[in-house]
């Protein structure tokens, strides 16, 4: 069985990876070089979330299967199990701590409550009277386009561009064409060149990276508050998100923008997203700045990726809309397609993230 | 003439020298090491190439040709 695969991000890369081992011959195109895309703008956080139940599902599967991946990757791959801390600035967001510290300790997911004073010691550069945190001590942090290029060592890659799409066949920007029993669209927010319909929308995100200043950052720390600005699909948010990398250096974010086209640094976007982490780590003030960029994040309504078996094809399979956490459910997808391939049971249910779902939203 | 201290060690400049300065004049010539490992010291003088980094009174990663000596400065080569 032949598969091709459309774009060469981590969601491609990890069903070629998949679809390689299932015993297809698997070919990826690309016209950039790999993970190129919002691969390597992303953040690398290895998230388990629980913003829905099906959200859950993917993220507690998929960082299962990142662990047991980890043990191969290689060191360029940057595995950091740093854990993750949600901080609470107040008593509402540490109402939100211990509701989330009972959903999770139920599913078995490792979490501790941090009071205000163990979270000062956990991160001595936080802003000094915080409610407190949850700590996952299972989150890590990882370098996400050279994942994605391990993933695809033995596996073709095509530099070029998918143009058209049909029944078993693509045609490339260079005019051939390749025959597929199998073809995966993994292209991002792309994907709506292939599928006009789909309901994808870009949604903007800056962040900035400091110079190296091993030890300053322990956890990759997130603001619970982001929980209100997230949510929302349709304003623009900034909250603050900072993650230690195995350099040393320091990756701040983030913000979401929709309606952006174009990629430039958006100044005032930039300096709210920055005064943000200051009023969290003022100390973050100080360090040196040596890049800012932004990307694009594949969007969704109902904020959860398209996964599965395209309508209206027999050989078309989706997998993007992954929004701000495809390298964390990147595995998980390539897992859930790889099992609906070859018609078996999946670990767990797979209806959520079906292309042809209502994608309602509360 | 103003005292400071590279590494710990009281070192005596002129008024009006640079940090880098400082440091190449009192007989230093590694100010940091590179990621990979390589000794490395000031090149352009004006604040461009970020190669004559230093740690300077508590400030890690300190352009150092940009920086003018002052009495008590405490300077850590990296
Ligand atoms: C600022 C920011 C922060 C983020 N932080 C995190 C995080 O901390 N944790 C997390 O899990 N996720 C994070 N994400 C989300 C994550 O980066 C994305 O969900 C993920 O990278 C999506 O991977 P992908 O392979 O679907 O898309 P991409 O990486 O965009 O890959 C798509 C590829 O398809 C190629 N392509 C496009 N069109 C075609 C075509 N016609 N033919 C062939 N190839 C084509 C492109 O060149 C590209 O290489 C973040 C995203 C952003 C923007
Ligand atoms: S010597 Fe180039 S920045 Fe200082």
């Amino acid at each position: 069985m032949r598969a091709v695969i459309i774009g060469a991000g981590i969601v491609g890369a990890a069903c070629a990876y998949e679809l390689q081992r299932e015993g297809f011959q698997v070919t990826v195109c690309d016209p950039g070089v790999i993970g190129g895309g919002a691969t390597a703008a992303g953040m690398g956080h290895l998230a388990v979330m629980d913003d829905s139940p099906a959200q859950f599902a993917l993220t507690s599967y998929s960082q299962a299967l990142w662990r047991e991946l980890a043990e191969e990757l290689p060191p360029t791959a940057e595995i950091l199990p740093c854990g993750s801390l949600w901080i609470a600035a107040d008593a509402e967001e540490m109402a939100e701590v211990h509701r989330k510290f009972a959903y999770y300790s139920e599913r078995g997911i490792p979490v501790e409550v941090l009071d205000s004073q163990q979270l000062a010691e956990a991160e001595p550069h936080l802003r000094p009277g915080m409610a407190g945190g949850l700590l996952m001590s299972a989150d890590g942090v990882c370098y996400p386009p050279c994942a994605a290029e391990w993933l695809l060592r033995s596996v073709s890659v095509i530099r070029a561009r998918v143009v058209r799409l049909a029944e078993g066949e693509v045609t490339l920007d260079r005019g051939s064409r390749l025959e597929a029993d199998v073809i995966i669209v993994a292209n991002g927010t792309a994907a709506v060149d292939l599928f006009p319909d789909l309901p994808l929308a870009p949604r903007k995100g800056h962040l900035l990276i400091t110079d190296r200043y091993p030890g300053w950052l322990r956890h990759q720390l997130i603001e619970l508050g982001y929980l209100k600005s997230a949510h929302s699909t349709t304003a623009d948010s900034v909250a603050f998100n900072a993650q230690p990398r195995a350099t040393g250096q320091i990756l701040i974010g983030s913000s979401r923008q929709f309606g952006a086209v174009n990629g430039e640094i958006d100044p005032p976007m930039l300096a709210r997203m920055l005064q943000r982490a200051f009023e969290y780590m003022p100390g973050l003030a100080q360090l040196a700045s040596i890049r800012t960029w932004t990307g694009f994040r594949a969007a969704t309504p109902d904020k959860l990726p398209v996964i599965g078996h395209a309508p209206g094809y027999s050989t078309v399979y989706l997998a993007t809309g992954h929004e701000g956490l495809g390298i964390s459910t990147s595995l998980a997808t390539a897992k859930l397609l790889a099992d609906q391939l070859m018609n078996r049971e999946s670990r767990i249910p797979r209806e959520p993230y079906l292309p042809g779902r209502s994608y309602s939203h509360d | 003439m103003i005292e400071l201290f590279i590494n710990g060690r009281g070192f005596f400049v002129k008024e009006g020298t640079t940090a880098a300065a400082a440091v190449l004049t009192c007989g230093t010539a590694q100010f940091r090491s590179s990621v990979t490992g390589e000794p490395r010291a000031p090149l352009c003088g004006m604040g461009i190439c970020y190669e004559c980094r230093l740690t300077i009174d508590g400030v890690q990663h300190a352009r150092s040709c940009r920086i003018m000596a002052t009495e008590g400065m405490r300077i850590e080569t990296t």
